[in-house]
């Protein structure tokens, strides 16, 4: 099982002939991912290293199967080229880019809900998404993860994804699967869809969970957790002393009231029922004990 | 970006946004000129990146010429929570009839836009919204179909203003919302909206934060840049493309990822030690990186030590240690070097560390036992 991709998931990278598209996009392959196709409107009918690219997500669909997409294209286009994915049928649409505009995140979150509900998408700014052994897309290094179960990670923070896959690693542990969410204000894939999608998972027993500072997606996540979840949840929150951030004038105040701070998202993990670590290596810890009692 | 009161002002002005006549002035003749030309009474006031500035005596309200001089003379120079004051915003002082509040902002957590408006602006709205959250009408409003004028009639006229702020306002509001959208801005927020005695409604103060992500399509940003106020450390930093924010303790702090970044700071502290600054080189960790990076902490007096944390994933662990050898070969250091390196080829890094180390450079397997050297290194929990 794992969640969201496994071996049979073709993808297709919008930005496959940039010098990003291109490095990330070869060494998914060579990971042993599906990497079918990539687009350029302006190289249709070339290749890349054997991999056609095509004009428009819409003609590799149709010509490779393709049902995911991973975009490497910069912040100004990521707009455009998502809803070129969700309208070329990708049900799963993973965007590397960081630096895309709030206000273009905020539209496409509620755009893709309304018109394309059965398109998944992940970021933007995340590190993408693996399943161990099976799948890799976008740019987390595939020697660092170990596969085959039975943890599930979800995080918010790229390197701390690499780190939480890499003490399970060092423990011995397998990973089913591997999402960076991403920590932007709006991504489109929240910690509860992937705990949810975790507990549904007959592969996956425990999931580890890494957050960090701002927002309340962690809060949220506590209060999914203590009415859902029946499998163990390992968390680690970075940022405790992390200097106080931007205050968003006095409607950010208004908006989040105590939430946002690392001692608040600890709280209501713990009031949870999820363990939560004191830094990276101890949720390792916390976890091969986890995974030692199931 | 947060934009400065008359910086928001001018931001408003783009969008038609009514606000009070005036202008910005950084010499008291200049706030002299301004305030001839709006007509006294006038208000003059402190343009700083702080709040609090009323309290502190940087907003005046002066009857005339003689005592506007003596207000942007006294203002001018002064120091607000140690932001020194550059410019004033001198305005004609308006006669209020009712103060209110009014902002959008992002909802995070619903994902929406979220407009708040409040009859009861001017005080402490933050107090309003503890002690009667009922007294702020908010409106969840879809960034896709984005603010009618019906629904921002009915949202209006919900507020409980009077009744005749309520045209005004709601013209106010939809070029609010504009700015708010097409401006690219996180918040948008209008503390107090006033309605005048005359029956005008005015934005009396402008708080913006501009959406950096979104400088691309607002070439007119520019003008902005170059007022946000940072230390020197912050301002070296900027210039090299490092994200750095200063703090005050004796470990500096060098690490790949924001997440990262942020966890090296959280085991400093529980080794006992005190962070100097938060560091993120991003995903890379090349020679010339690296070079910036301890050049810039190298500058700060209070640093007795230096955490270098980084995670090879791509960039694999014997680059990243050529790339520390390399930099510590460019760069003149004050303080030793910890550096803890794991992930890809992470062996094979700290074989080349190995070779170099020295009292200058000690190489650590864990997070944990790095934090806890550099923290030794730089005078122990004293730091």
């Amino acid at each position: 099982m794992a969640i969201f991709v496994d071996e049979t998931t073709k993808v297709v990278v919008q930005g496959l002939t940039g010098s990003q598209g291109r490095f990330y996009g070869l060494r998914n392959r060579d990971y042993g991912t599906q990497v079918v196709a990539g687009t350029n409107p302006r190289k249709a009918g070339t290749d890349i290293e054997g991999i056609p690219v095509f004009a428009t997500v819409g003609e590799a669909a149709a010509a490779t199967g393709a049902t995911a997409s991973c975009i490497f294209i910069p912040a100004p286009g990521v707009f455009g080229a998502v809803l070129e994915a969700a309208e070329g049928g990708m049900e799963l649409i993973v965007v590397i880019t960081e630096g895309v505009p709030a206000q273009d995140e905020a539209r496409l979150y509620n755009l893709l809900c309304r018109d394309f509900p059965g398109t998944r998408l992940l970021g933007p700014n995340c590190p993408g998404i693996i399943t161990p052994d099976r799948c890799n897309i976008g740019i987390t290094a595939g020697e660092i993860a170990l596969g085959g179960g039975p943890v599930g990670i979800v995080s918010r923070s790229g390197t701390l994804t690499y780190q939480a896959l890499y003490e399970l690693q060092q423990a011995g542990i397998g990973v089913t699967t591997c999402v960076g969410i991403g920590g932007d204000p709006v991504p489109g894939t929240s910690f509860i869809d992937c705990l949810a999608a975790f507990e549904a998972d007959s592969e996956t027993s425990a999931v580890m969970l890494i957050g960090e500072i701002g927002g309340s997606a962690e809060e949220e996540a506590a209060e999914y957790i203590k009415a859902m979840m029946t499998k163990p949840v390992v968390a680690y929150v970075a940022g405790l002393t992390a200097p106080p951030g931007r205050r968003m004038g006095h409607a950010g105040a208004i908006v989040s009231g105590s939430k946002g701070t690392a001692r608040a998202k600890i709280d209501a993990l713990r009031a949870a029922g999820a363990q939560v670590a004191a830094n990276p290596t101890e949720a390792g810890f916390l976890m091969a004990a986890v995974v030692a009692g199931l | 970006m947060d934009l400065l009161e008359h910086q928001g002002k001018s931001y408003f002005a783009r969008f038609a946004i009514p606000v009070s006549t005036g202008g910005v002035a950084a010499t008291v003749e200049e706030a002299l000129d301004v305030a001839d030309g709006a007509g006294y009474p006038v208000v003059v006031k402190a343009q700083v990146h702080v709040g609090g500035r009323g309290k502190a005596g940087g907003v005046r309200v002066v009857a005339d010429r003689a005592e506007a001089e003596a207000a942007a003379t006294a203002i001018l120079g002064m120091s607000i929570k140690g932001h020194v004051v550059h410019t004033v915003l001198v305005e004609h002082a308006t006669d209020i009839a009712e103060e209110y509040y009014a902002s959008f902002t992002l909802d995070r957590a619903a994902k929406l836009h979220l407009g708040m408006l409040s009859a009861e602006g001017g005080v402490d709205i933050e107090q309003v919204a503890v002690d009667t959250p009922g007294a702020i009408a908010r409106l969840p409003i879809d960034p896709v179909d984005g603010l009618s004028e019906a629904l921002c009639r009915v949202w209006v006229a919900g507020a409980g203003l009077r009744e005749e702020a309520v045209a005004g306002t709601v013209e106010l509001l939809l070029a609010l919302y504009r700015c708010f959208v097409e401006g690219d801005a996180d918040l948008a927020e209008v503390n107090p909206l006033v309605l005048t005695t005359d029956g005008r409604v005015l934005a009396l103060d402008a708080k913006v934060t501009l959406d950096d992500n979104a400088a691309f399509r607002h070439p007119e940003w520019k003008e902005y840049e170059g007022t946000q106020e940072l230390d020197e450390r912050e301002r070296l930093a900027r210039e090299k493309g490092l994200q750095y924010i200063g703090l005050d303790g004796s470990v500096g702090i060098i690490a790949n990822g924001a997440g990262l970044a942020m966890s090296t700071l959280d085991v400093v502290n529980q080794a006992g030690g005190r962070p100097a600054n938060f560091l993120d080189i991003g995903g890379g960790a090349s020679a010339a990186v690296m070079a910036n990076a301890l050049e810039v902490i190298n500058t700060d007096e209070n640093v007795r030590a230096i955490f270098v944390n980084v995670f090879g994933g791509i960039t694999r662990g014997e680059e990243v240690a050529k790339g520390i050898v390399e930099a510590m070969g460019r760069v003149e250091l004050t303080s030793p070097l910890v550096v803890r390196l794991d992930g890809t080829n992470a062996a094979e890094g700290r074989a080349i560390l190995a070779r170099h180390e020295s009292d200058r450079l000690q190489s650590r397997a864990t997070m944990l036992d790095a934090a806890r050297a550099a923290v030794e290194l730089a005078g122990g929990g004293k730091g």
